[in-house]
């Protein structure tokens, strides 16, 4: 029988791995954006979870939204992106060092 | 009952609508050679806006079953908010039009960050909290990369992308969380889930959600973003970022912690206090050997943000007030610096190098005399009125039973107070160097020496905002 408690333990797993795959990742800036759009799709199980559990409908119409909000999120990251690479010429996540920090 | 609800959001609604007929307008007119009066319109909307919450809001309403509140918390913070941004505005325009980065979408993106920021400050549920700080971040992240051809200003953005894009997860989480433990989204239900003993995921979410906030917040250890986006964005849109998003996330900040979590203080004072120690001294020791002055003010506004999450730290009405007046503090005294920073050119480019100023008082008395005033008070130094401003927090938090803490924040501002008199120092003495241009905006002049002049006369009486606060404060905190 699958529970709550094994979606939570996925939606906790597929977090960590976005975390990760934001701080270790040297390559690309497109990882990035899969990493957080990672993330928040860990949320919505979480919440998709949580909502059924519950029997509350309120975890789902948050989930439409988080849903909404990513895609807006990625469209606006890419959008930077596509200037980034204009004026850098490449998009290599070691490259995004002009300024030290 | 709806017509009710939308008339208390009417304010939020009449500023989205502005900013989407604004963008109509100026897409199927003249575009670009718009902006200027586009830019001043924004400004006028933004103190009428001001002006009328802070004249007729009245009492607490909530709307749309409590999703959205409006009290004297959220009046005092949008009032803060939108007189900042205005002012902002202001300065931009003439900056940006001389280097031709003046484009239509500037005023009109700030005018929906500060939507975002008005909905944050009002938010009674996890969703609604949401959607204004993405509502906020989003408009954010294209105006920090507004200048598209340099590779500073796109590299911003895209680390402030980043990060705040991992912020929004984290808090994202922490909202799952508590909305899994706690049974609701709504801050009402939530304060009630906590008051038996608060369950183990509440107070994961609770962490999550404070971890969230502290990236908002540029709190350390959350603030890797803060000098590099600061640095890289055009003058004006940092100093956007260094005032209304301030204030905006730190209303979110204490709005939450009081109004979802006001039933069990102790468990996050510790995790407030915390971030307040190390913003505190990050900020002050970091910025010791910055050679460019947006950074400086990056670490400056990370040890600001230490001592107000420091009047948050004490869980009390007082320690709320005390925020609330350092905030409104702090951004005056930012936009007047903003002035100053914005006036400072050689042969028509900006310049950013603090040498740079060496002997400055030598050309312009008057104006290395008001930046003076603007570096004391930022810096604590009595009787300015940011001396005022740590007064309340320290007492806030020696009342709240956190003296040790009060105490770590004496410390930390005598060591920050060195690098605002090291820019005091280079003004005065030392030797010359290449003189920086006479020329400063008439907008630029009258903020710098109107900040400057509220830094000293407010020591009468804070200008009255200290009953203000009290009243803002005891709405959020019973």
């Amino acid at each position: 029988m699958i529970g709550l408690e094994h979606y939570l333990a996925v939606a906790a797993a597929l977090f960590v791995i976005g975390i990760f795959g934001l701080f270790l990742n040297r390559k690309n800036v497109i990882i990035l954006l899969m990493s957080i759009e990672l993330m928040l799709l860990a949320v919505n199980i979480n919440l998709v979870a949580f909502s059924s559990y519950l029997g509350d409908l309120v975890g789902q119409v948050f989930t439409l939204f988080v849903l909404t909000v990513a895609a807006a999120e990625a469209a606006i990251g890419l959008a930077i992106l596509v200037c980034f690479f204009r004026n850098r010429g490449t998009i290599d996540v070691e490259d995004v060092n002009v300024m030290k920090g | 009952m709806v017509s009710a609800d939308i008339q208390i959001v009417m304010p939020e609604i009449l500023l989205a609508v502005y900013a989407m007929l604004a963008l109509l307008g100026a897409v199927y007119t003249t575009k670009d050679a718009m902006a200027p009066l586009l830019t001043w319109l924004t400004a006028g909307v933004f103190v009428l806006l001001a002006v009328w919450i802070g004249m007729t809001g009245q009492g607490t309403h909530a709307a749309f079953d409590g999703m959205f509140v409006d009290d004297g918390f959220a009046r005092f913070s949008k009032v803060t908010i939108l007189l900042s941004a205005a002012a902002v505005l202001l300065m931009s325009e003439g900056y940006m039009q001389r280097r031709g980065l003046l484009r239509f979408e500037y005023p009109v993106l700030v005018a929906l960050a500060v939507v975002g920021m008005m909905v944050m400050v009002s938010a009674g549920d996890l969703m609604a909290l949401y959607m204004g700080l993405e509502l906020q971040s989003l408009a954010l992240y294209v105006v920090a990369s507004l200048r598209r051809d340099s590779i500073k200003s796109t590299e911003a953005g895209l680390k402030y992308f980043v990060l705040g894009a991992l912020s929004s997860g984290l808090l994202l989480y922490g909202a799952s969380l508590t909305y899994g433990f706690a049974g609701t989204t709504l801050f009402s239900g939530i304060i009630e889930a906590t008051e038996n003993e608060p369950s183990l995921g509440l107070l994961f979410g609770l962490v999550f959600l404070i971890s969230g906030f502290a990236f908002k917040v540029s709190a350390a250890p959350f603030h890797m973003w803060t000098p590099d986006v600061y640095e890289g964005s055009p003058t004006p849109v940092t100093a956007f970022f260094a005032t209304a998003p301030k204030v905006a996330a730190m209303a979110l900040f204490a709005r939450v912690v009081h109004d979802a979590f006001g039933g069990i203080v102790g468990e996050w004072q510790q995790i407030v206090a915390f971030l307040s120690v190390v913003s505190m001294f990050l900020g002050a020791i970091a910025a010791i050997g910055q050679k460019d002055i947006k950074r400086l003010m990056a670490y400056s506004s990370i040890a600001h943000m230490g001592f107000a999450l420091m009047g948050l730290a004490a869980g009390t009405a007082f320690g709320v007030q005390a925020m609330l007046i350092y905030m409104a503090i702090y951004v005056t005294m930012n936009v007047g610096t903003f002035a100053f920073i914005l006036g400072m050119e050689r042969d028509g480019r900006p310049v950013t190098n603090i040498e740079s100023l060496r002997m400055y008082s030598k050309r312009q008395p008057l104006r290395a005399l008001a930046m003076l005033v603007l570096l004391f008070s930022l810096a604590g130094v009595p009787p300015m009125v940011g001396f005022f401003g740590k007064f309340y927090v320290l007492r806030a938090a020696y009342d709240g039973g956190l003296g040790w803490l009060a105490v770590a924040g004496v410390i930390a501002s005598v060591i920050g107070a060195f690098y605002y008199l090291r820019l005091v120092y280079y003004m005065y003495f030392g030797e010359e160097v290449d003189a920086l241009d006479g020329k400063m905006a008439p907008v630029l002049w009258a903020f710098l020496m109107g900040s400057a002049l509220i830094m000293v006369v407010g020591v009468v009486n804070l200008f009255g905002i200290e009953p203000l606060a009290a009243a803002a404060a005891a709405t959020l905190v019973n």
